[in-house]
């Protein structure tokens, strides 16, 4: 039985449909993000389990029970905020505190308690320091501690990371990840980071336009996007806009190029499609004589290199992008013509519509 | 190695001397006019204007009034006005505005005016009401320290994350009323102070409502010894401008006494 289930939740904001019903289903213990562009919904649906907002149709369900009416002091639900949100009148310790006074706990379980968070967070010295006294990356440790301090059903984090710098946010979200599988505590996870989404969670669910447009694990979210919008938003992906020539062999034409993809078996000949292939999965080698290379390749010039550290990324002509270990990459310099071995297997096929979503270059 | 601090400009003094002397020539000359006595000739100096005022009954009646009144206005006010000013912030920022332009009413509206107005409105209201000071004047007091409250709180309550403190707190468990005394009251407590200064000055001095609804407050009090006697005035003078430097400091080191640490916090935010 799943534990945490949010059963086809709209919110409207007058004209505006944040949530066009949306359905998930989280099992106890399990983390999952809630991952998209602004405006997406991701924070409206965070917004609704945590009971400061209402849907406008739908239900909240935590093991069962339905909470969509339950006053959000009375769900038990721990919450961690984008905006710094600890109590600037009360130290550390009494923010931590603040969640068990209110519970009615008496003095010594609550000391336990808040030391028992505070060394969990790493901050077991910085018990009396007031949130002015703190980093951003300490103010967002001892909120998460305060967050837990109550024992809550669900942990909700609301973009907790984004006003920290790269280097305190990678330190966190791995903590997030470490404290939350050591309590087994059911989380929800809102994040526009898809690299932060990837790395943390059980489950990632990708939103656009107030829909889930794809949920599963992280592994299959990066191989196998089921819509374009995925494809383009979870890492970096070439898309190829081509259409099938022949269905049985599986042969499509991109820019009058046949390319054997073994995707394209049993489509319909005719049929516009759009090939998505990793950058890594393209294979480059320099082009000799100004062939073009054999079978399933693509010419083409390369137009700039951007060092990665141990990876370089090439960007070439007709909109292809290829990753190389840095070694290799400085033998194919701007300018050089190159070919791509496009693989015929492990490559993403998708239906091809036009309302394909314009959310620029993936990251 | 020490930092050198910022030598003043020469000007600054100039300016500086100018401000003080501004502020403190007409003290000295009311502490010098208060010392004289009340017969032509006689040599400086005397004390006895500020005996006759010590020992007035009629002084320490209409001081303790409006002291009385003041913190009823201030209690008033605040019971009044932080609620409604969080909710707006938290719920109808949309009301802002509108409050906003309320609040400059009664400095808009000339205190006569306001004051006629209110006795033609309160006509029958009941005795103990209409005829108490701490009933009519009170209300009216509360509606002339609106703007000072309004704008102090606001400020207050735009300088704090409202929305993140609150849900943070409901999320925690802590109901409406909780959330307000714990969390955001502290955290507007120097934008309360400030508005409690501001309306214990407005209704210590306050004269004209007071004379037009026929109650003896202290301004009243020392309007009528300043027509009748002249010394004895400028000792009074002297003495309300202390009495009420005095409550301001009080009212300071009581409001500071367990929210100072918080005051700071909030001010550095």
């Amino acid at each position: 039985m799943s534990y945490l289930q949010l059963e086809s939740l709209h919110r409207h904001f007058g004209p505006v449909k944040a949530l066009n019903g949306i359905d998930i289903s989280l099992g106890e213990g399990e983390f999952l993000s809630l991952l998209g562009p602004s405006g997406c919904g991701k924070t409206t649906a965070l917004r609704l389990v945590a009971g400061f907002d209402r849907p406008n149709q739908g239900r909240v369900l935590v093991e069962g029970r339905d909470i969509t009416g339950v006053a959000p002091n009375k769900r038990d639900m721990g919450m961690v905020f984008q905006a710094y949100s600890l109590f600037p009148n009360m130290t550390a310790r009494q923010n931590v505190e603040f969640g068990l006074k209110i519970r009615g706990r008496d003095r010594s379980s609550r000391s336990k308690r808040v030391e028992e968070l505070l060394e969990l967070v790493g901050l077991a010295q910085a018990g009396d320091r007031f949130p002015h006294q703190l980093s951003g990356g300490m103010q967002q440790r001892v909120a998460l501690a305060r967050a837990l301090a109550i024992e809550p059903r669900v942990l909700l984090l609301d973009e907790p990371l984004s006003a920290l710098d790269a280097k305190v946010r990678v330190q966190l979200r791995e903590e997030i990840r470490r404290i939350q599988l050591e309590l087994g505590i059911t989380t929800l996870y809102v994040t526009h980071d898809q690299e932060e989404a990837l790395a943390i969670s059980d489950h990632v669910a990708v939103m656009y336009g107030g829909v889930i447009e794809q949920m599963g694990t992280p592994s299959e979210m990066y191989t196998a996007p089921k819509t374009p919008f995925v494809a383009e938003f979870i890492g970096t992906m070439n898309r190829l806009e081509a259409h099938v020539v022949d269905g049985t062999a599986g042969e499509v034409e991109h820019a009058g190029k046949r390319l054997r993809i073994a995707a394209a078996r049993g489509r319909r000949t005719g049929e516009r499609v759009l090939i998505l292939i990793r950058p890594e999965a393209l294979e480059l080698q320099a082009a000799v004589n100004g062939g073009n290379g054999g079978d399933n390749t693509l010419a083409a010039e390369v137009v700039t290199q951007t060092f990665l550290g141990p990876v370089t990324r090439l960007k070439m002509t007709g909109g292809l992008i290829a990753d190389m270990s840095t070694a290799r990459a400085s033998a194919l310099p701007v300018g050089a013509s190159v070919v791509a071995q496009v693989p015929a297997d492990g490559v993403q096929l998708l239906t091809l519509t036009d309302d394909l979503p314009d959310i620029g270059e993936g990251t | 190695m020490r930092i050198a601090r910022p030598r003043m400009a020469p000007s600054a003094y100039v300016w500086l001397l100018l401000g003080a002397g501004y502020f403190l020539v007409p003290l000295y000359s009311t502490l010098a006019f208060s010392l004289k006595k009340n017969v032509a000739g006689t040599p400086c100096c005397t004390l006895s204007n500020y005996g006759w005022v010590i020992h007035n009954g009629d002084f320490w009646h209409t001081i303790r009034l409006s002291f009385v009144l003041a913190l009823e206005t201030i209690v008033i006010s605040l019971i009044l006005f932080v609620p409604t000013i969080y909710w707006v912030h938290l719920k109808l920022p949309r009301l802002r505005p509108v409050i906003a332009f309320m609040a400059l009413v009664p400095f808009v509206v000339p205190p006569i005016v306001m004051v006629v107005g209110l006795l033609r409105t309160f006509h029958g209201a009941p005795g103990w009401y209409y005829g108490s000071p701490y009933g009519f004047l009170a209300t009216a007091y509360v509606i002339l320290a609106f703007p000072y409250m309004f704008f102090s709180l606001d400020a207050g309550f735009r300088s704090i994350d409202v929305h993140t403190l609150t849900e943070a707190s409901q999320s925690l468990g802590a109901r409406w009323t909780t959330t307000l005394f714990r969390v955001i009251l502290p955290n507007i407590r120097s934008a309360a102070l400030a508005a409690s200064f501001l309306t214990l000055a407005i209704v210590m001095g306050e004269f004209t409502i007071a004379n037009l609804a026929a109650f003896h407050t202290f301004p009243i009090f020392l309007q009528y010894v300043n027509e009748s006697q002249g010394f004895p005035a400028g000792a009074l003078t002297l003495l309300s401008f202390l009495i009420t430097w005095a409550a301001m400091l009080s009212l300071l080191l009581v409001g500071r006494k367990r929210g100072a640490r918080g005051a700071a916090i909030a001010g550095a935010r």
